[in-house]
């Protein structure tokens, strides 16, 4: 149980079950669509930018769809990044994402992560809000995939 | 039941530890484990048979032909094929469909046709045919499912209206564990005027099949779910409509003569046949195909739904699952969702006991939106699985759900 402790742990149960920002944004000047074709995962992402700062962000994830991590995951991200200069949120998004192949923990509540470096098919549902985020904050209209960007 | 004791031993990667633990392998539908007499025949095959085959003019490769068409007999009598010729090997089933789509469909399905599939098809039983569908401009009909998981007859019936060119389901649901009425859905089809296409990919390593019983024009199937070789498989199909179909695949072996523009067809089922084959694929396909015979497929059904009846009855008793699929009719197949726990979440978790089950969508993408579920656990068993199997799910469903704090839904 210790490895399954380290996965789930209580803060990313917590967040599963309540996930914060979940939210369709109808103020959103920016919105992401992300996918995993291979567990059908997907997530709707809303962001409202003003200027440079993260005004607001909300997720969605419709049908149910969305594991524990995944959704863990959005809903840490937009608490971490809600409020934050955009430049801030891509660090952020650069210290997930090396934390998880295997750097150090990513600053804050998102260090609940570091235990999906010893479950390596769940990786991408860690990254799949991170990498819809990226997407939204390049204003890339395309659905980001798990199978398409290569750092997943 | 079989006698798992005895059977056991005979598949290696069974006496390996996941996780620390006895390797609970119930992820069968997707692919099975392959026993000892598979592996050697394999290795036997390169050691002492290799050559190409159709064309040595010397021993060995006399040899790498017999036991190339060796396996083609074997295949023949398994599922009571109308003719030798009329088994064509394949990579698996995806090939075998996408071979009909390509060779019989292009040749035959023209601008306002219908190709007719079901709503539990799996994606390499609705993909081939929307291709075809919108290279030549013909209508693509999904019948719909009943709420228990079968085929609605009564859709059925009405797709058949439109006169479909063709009508391809799958026999057993590798989602649902249904096992459709393949002679009935054949009969009415065939009145309608359609030619069928049968998935045989979750009936064949699991019940007795007899394609002239019944009489799919078409029937395909995978070796590797059937204890054979990842890259075996075989498209079962009539003689006649074979011999009247354009070849697939140009290459050699499939060619009868050919000129500097153009060229004639060798017979079948070697006109399907381009290229090198996977000799070892068929090889190991027989060895398989000689194992399953000597089990007995009538037992091999009969220990299946056992565990899969134990399982449903067991998972049932938990607050909170929800076992898809009919009550009666169905294949060791038990797909479930446990409250409001994402089946990723409960397959890591069984994992960590190892026991190996599929979440997620099982390519049954329109399936799982009828079902009103992004993803499902599937636990499937096969000829190793025993009820020390059934008993590790479901003490690693209950830990899930203690993990998780389940709320029932």
């Amino acid at each position: 149980m210790n490895d399954l402790g380290e996965l789930y742990q209580q803060v990313i149960l917590d967040h599963n079950r309540n996930p914060r920002n979940f939210k369709r944004l109808e103020s959103a000047n920016r919105r992401a669509e992300g996918n995993n074709p291979l567990c059908g995962d997907r997530i709707q992402l809303f962001v409202q930018l003003d200027g440079d700062t993260i005004r607001d962000i909300g997720f969605q994830m419709p049908q149910g769809s969305g594991c524990a991590i995944s959704k863990a995951s959005a809903s840490l991200m937009t608490d971490a990044v809600k409020g934050k200069p955009v430049k801030d949120a891509e660090t952020m998004f650069e210290a997930f994402r090396e934390m998880l192949a295997g750097g150090a923990n990513a600053p804050g509540k998102l260090a609940a992560f570091s235990g999906v470096r010893a479950f390596p098919s769940r990786i991408k549902c860690a990254n799949l809000a991170w990498h819809a985020l990226h997407a939204a904050l390049q204003n890339r209209a395309e659905p980001v995939t798990t199978e398409s960007a290569k750092d997943f | 039941m079989l006698d798992t004791a005895r059977i056991r031993p005979d598949f290696p990667i069974l006496t390996k530890k996941e996780n620390g633990s006895r390797l609970v392998y119930l992820d069968n539908a997707a692919t099975s484990q392959k026993p000892r007499k598979v592996i050697d025949a394999i290795v036997h095959y390169y050691s002492f048979h290799n050559a190409n085959v159709h064309r040595g003019a010397y021993a060995l490769a006399v040899e790498a032909t017999d036991a190339y068409e060796a396996a083609r007999t074997a295949v023949a009598r398994f599922v009571n094929a109308w003719t030798r010729e009329g088994v064509v090997f394949t990579r698996g089933t995806t090939e075998s469909i996408n071979l009909v789509a390509a060779s019989w469909g292009r040749a035959n399905v023209g601008r306002g046709d219908t190709v007719v599939v079901t709503a539990m098809d799996h994606h390499s039983n609705i993909v081939p045919w929307q291709i075809l569908c919108q290279e030549k401009g013909a209508t693509l009909r999904m019948v719909e499912i009943t709420e228990d998981g079968r085929i609605d007859l009564s859709d059925f019936g009405r797709a058949l209206e439109a006169k479909p060119k063709i009508v391809a389901f799958p026999y057993v649901s590798n989602s649902l564990g249904t096992v459709n009425p393949a002679a009935q859905l054949n009969r009415l089809a065939h009145a309608a005027g359609a030619v069928t296409v049968v998935d045989g990919a979750q009936s064949s390593p699991h019940l007795r099949v007899d394609v002239q019983a019944i009489d799919s024009d078409f029937y395909a199937l995978s070796g590797h779910k059937m204890l054979a070789p990842m890259g075996s498989g075989a498209l079962i199909a009539k003689p006649a409509l074979l011999d009247a179909m354009p070849p697939y695949h140009g290459g050699g072996e499939m060619i009868e003569r050919v000129w500097d523009d153009h060229s004639s067809w060798n017979k079948i089922p070697h006109k399907f046949e381009g290229g090198t084959p996977n000799v070892e694929a068929a090889v190991g396909l027989g060895a398989a195909i000689a194992y399953l015979e000597q089990l007995g497929l009538d037992n091999v059904s009969a220990h299946e739904q056992e565990l899969a009846r134990l399982t449903i009855e067991r998972l049932s008793q938990i607050e909170g699952v929800t076992v898809f699929g009919p009550r009666e009719h169905r294949a060791g197949v038990v797909p479930f969702t446990y409250g409001d726990i994402h089946p990723h979440d409960l397959a890591t978790i069984l994992d960590k006991d190892g026991v190996c089950i599929r979440a997620g969508h099982h390519c049954t993408q329109p399936l799982m939106r009828r079902l009103g579920v992004a993803a499902t656990a599937r636990a499937s068993f096969y000829i190793y699985n025993d009820v020390d199997d059934v008993d590790a799910l479901v003490t690693a469903v209950r830990k899930a759900g203690e993990l998780f704090g389940v709320l029932a839904s």
